[in-house]
């Protein structure tokens, strides 16, 4: 088992790679959505991890975000002028780390309510910290207050997103099926039955929140160096939302029923173009018709659980 | 003193209007148990009733009189209590028995579609309109202090609604019915009560307060747009969680208490920008030491 994921985390990643380096004769528009699908996948699996595999309620996954954006848009904005050409990919991929470190700060703060709430009292705590985060940013002048933060270097390829897409999925499939990740797969079945198991519900909750936090803010640097603007407004809770959406259609706690979730949901609205005034009507109408006739997720096979 | 006094009125003139929003938003939480994201679109949907409704109602009863408002009023929040049940019926009966998660999710697509249906221009257009007026509106100055009529009105009507609906849910056949839905739907329905028809009238009820709260929104509002349900209905969410979801005081003082955080915190210097961000943190702090809201009944869990 384990070694078969390691195997497709090294196909994903050198695929992704290589097909990166051949990009440039793609068409733009497409490399543009493909590059979104790769973003959407993190931050599908990675609130996957929270809402589906240890069944708490986030709504805030959108703040996580905007704070790994934002961190990471600063830091290259600041750093990379001073930097040599050979110097930036080194650059990139410590702004993305920084900004996935912050979110994982951010996700211990949100983390911690958590140990007290459930349900839709969580939800509201968490969908409250999102827009917490989002205040923050949006009069904060050193992030650009309300115009947001503009000229970022866009340095986000395709082989970072899918590469990165392939980690998170590996490392959140990894957890999940090992010994100690079968903790949050008992936390989400019953909490207390799992804590007279010897099993720390507190703690897995917590961790979880950190890490589905941490993919999150690396996926919100990938995205502000992907659109080369970030704006308070796109980190709103209907985004969060959409990720949330990603999630149930996939199947709670199925990751590859999520991944498909995520490239379906991001494609749609693209394919929908030709009707743009009616785009967003259909798209509601299909989640809730998604949801009267397949409430279980699109994607239920495989066992739960696995990667 | 003043500026403080003045600051209580227009928060509690505020909090009344998400008081009244929440009261709905807490009788449907507390019979079906999910939180009804569309609410926050049929108090969109109760303030263009009533914008397409004055100029209809304008030569019968005269623009801008007491009666005309009543009757834009009670038609507007009719209309959206046909609509409310509209909605339950179509989508969120077929899961009764489904996972609540899978039913919030219809409710978002149905908050949606509500939304992005009402921006289509041949609906209400995207662009911002302006709201009529429909109560005439005097000011009162009380010794260096302002309150527009209107305020009072929707604190008085909002308390009149509270205890309606408390007599309502407490003191009535069909609200013992409501109570009993509440407790345990299957049985309840075995001791002859139709549920289904009980989950429509409570639908029918909360979207026509929405439907009030959205007209007296709209008053205070610069405008009216599809969008505009948003913000106040995420307030009236929190104002609901706050109090204790499912309890129609808490509601009420969850309402008030949000409309003064907002005012107080808005009006002052240096800090208004953060309104938002302070009501949500105190939000956040209450919880964390009343985890089931301020009036809310902590359960205990059984294994």
């Amino acid at each position: 088992m384990r070694g078969r994921e390691k195997l497709f985390l090294l196909i994903a990643i050198v695929v992704a790679i290589g097909l990166s380096y051949v990009s440039a004769s793609f068409n733009r528009y497409y490399l543009g959505i493909a590059i979104d699908v790769g973003i959407n996948i993190i931050l599908a699996v990675s609130l996957n991890l929270i809402n589906g595999h240890t069944g708490q309620f986030s709504l805030g996954h959108a703040g996580f975000m905007a704070v790994g954006g934002y961190f990471a848009a600063k830091f290259t904005l600041v750093y990379g002028p001073t930097l040599p050409p050979a110097a930036q990919p080194f650059l990139f991929a410590g702004a993305l780390l920084l900004g996935g470190i912050v979110a994982a700060l951010a996700g211990l703060a949100v983390g911690v309510p958590s140990l007290r709430l459930k349900g839709d009292y969580l939800a509201i705590v968490t969908l409250g910290f999102g827009e917490i985060i989002r205040v923050i940013f949006q009069t904060s002048e050193t992030f650009g207050a309300a115009t947001g933060l503009t000229g970022i270097a866009k340095l986000t390829t395709f082989g970072w997103a899918w590469a990165l897409a392939a980690v998170t999925v590996y490392v959140v499939a990894c957890l999940v099926n090992s010994t100690y990740g079968r903790g949050f797969i008992a936390v989400h079945d019953d909490e207390i039955a799992a804590g007279a198991m010897g099993i720390n519900p507190v703690r897995y909750k917590v961790t979880a929140f950190v890490i589905g936090a941490f993919f999150a803010g690396i996926a919100g640097g990938l995205y502000a160096h992907h659109k080369a603007v970030l704006s308070p407004g796109g980190f709103d809770f209907i985004k969060s939302i959409e990720i949330v959406v990603m999630v149930i259609l996939g199947g709670m706690g199925r990751t590859v029923g999520v991944i498909f979730a995520a490239i379906i949901l991001t494609i749609l609205p693209e394919l929908l173009r030709g009707v743009a005034e009616y785009r967003m009507i259909i798209y509601s109408l299909l989640i809730i018709g998604l949801m009267l006739t397949r409430p279980q997720g699109l994607f239920t096979w495989g066992k739960k659980g696995a990667a | 003193m003043d500026w403080f006094l003045q600051q209580l009125i227009n928060g509690l003139a505020l909090g009344a209007i998400y008081a009244l929003i929440a009261l709905g938003y807490t009788m449907v939480y507390g019979v079906l148990r999910f939180i009804n994201f569309a609410h926050s679109d049929v108090l969109m949907l109760g303030a263009f009733a009533a914008y397409y409704l004055a100029p209809l109602v304008a030569p019968l009863l005269g623009a801008t009189t007491i009666p005309s408002a009543i009757a834009v009023i009670v038609l507007s929040a009719a209309i959206c209590a046909v609509i409310g049940m509209t909605i339950e019926y179509l989508a969120y009966r077929p899961l009764r028995k489904r996972p609540r998660l899978t039913v919030l999710i219809t409710a978002i697509g149905v908050s949606l579609f509500i939304e992005y249906t009402g921006q289509h221009e041949k609906v209400f257009g995207a662009a911002t309109k302006s709201f009529p007026t429909l109560l005439p509106k005097t000011e009162i100055i009380l010794g260096g202090l302002r309150c527009s009529s209107n305020d009072l009105v929707v604190v008085g009507l909002t308390a009149v609604l509270l205890v309606a609906m408390w007599f309502i849910v407490q003191r009535t056949k069909i609200g013992m019915a409501m109570r009993a839905v509440s407790f345990n739907e299957q049985a309840a329905s075995l001791m002859g009560v139709n549920a289904n028809a009980i989950i429509s009238f409570t639908f029918a009820i909360g979207s026509a307060l929405a439907a009030i709260g959205g007209i007296f929104y709209s008053m205070r509002a610069p405008g009216i747009e599809p969008l505009m349900g948003v913000q106040p209905g995420l307030r009236a969410f929190i104002a609901a969680v706050l109090g204790g979801i499912g309890n129609l005081p808490g509601a009420a003082l969850g309402g008030l208490v949000l409309g003064l955080l907002e005012t107080f915190f808005g009006g002052m210097p240096g800090l208004s920008n953060y309104r938002d961000a302070i009501a949500f943190a105190l939000l956040i702090l209450i919880l964390l030491f009343r985890p089931a809201g301020l009036l809310g009944k902590v359960q205990t869990e059984k294994v």
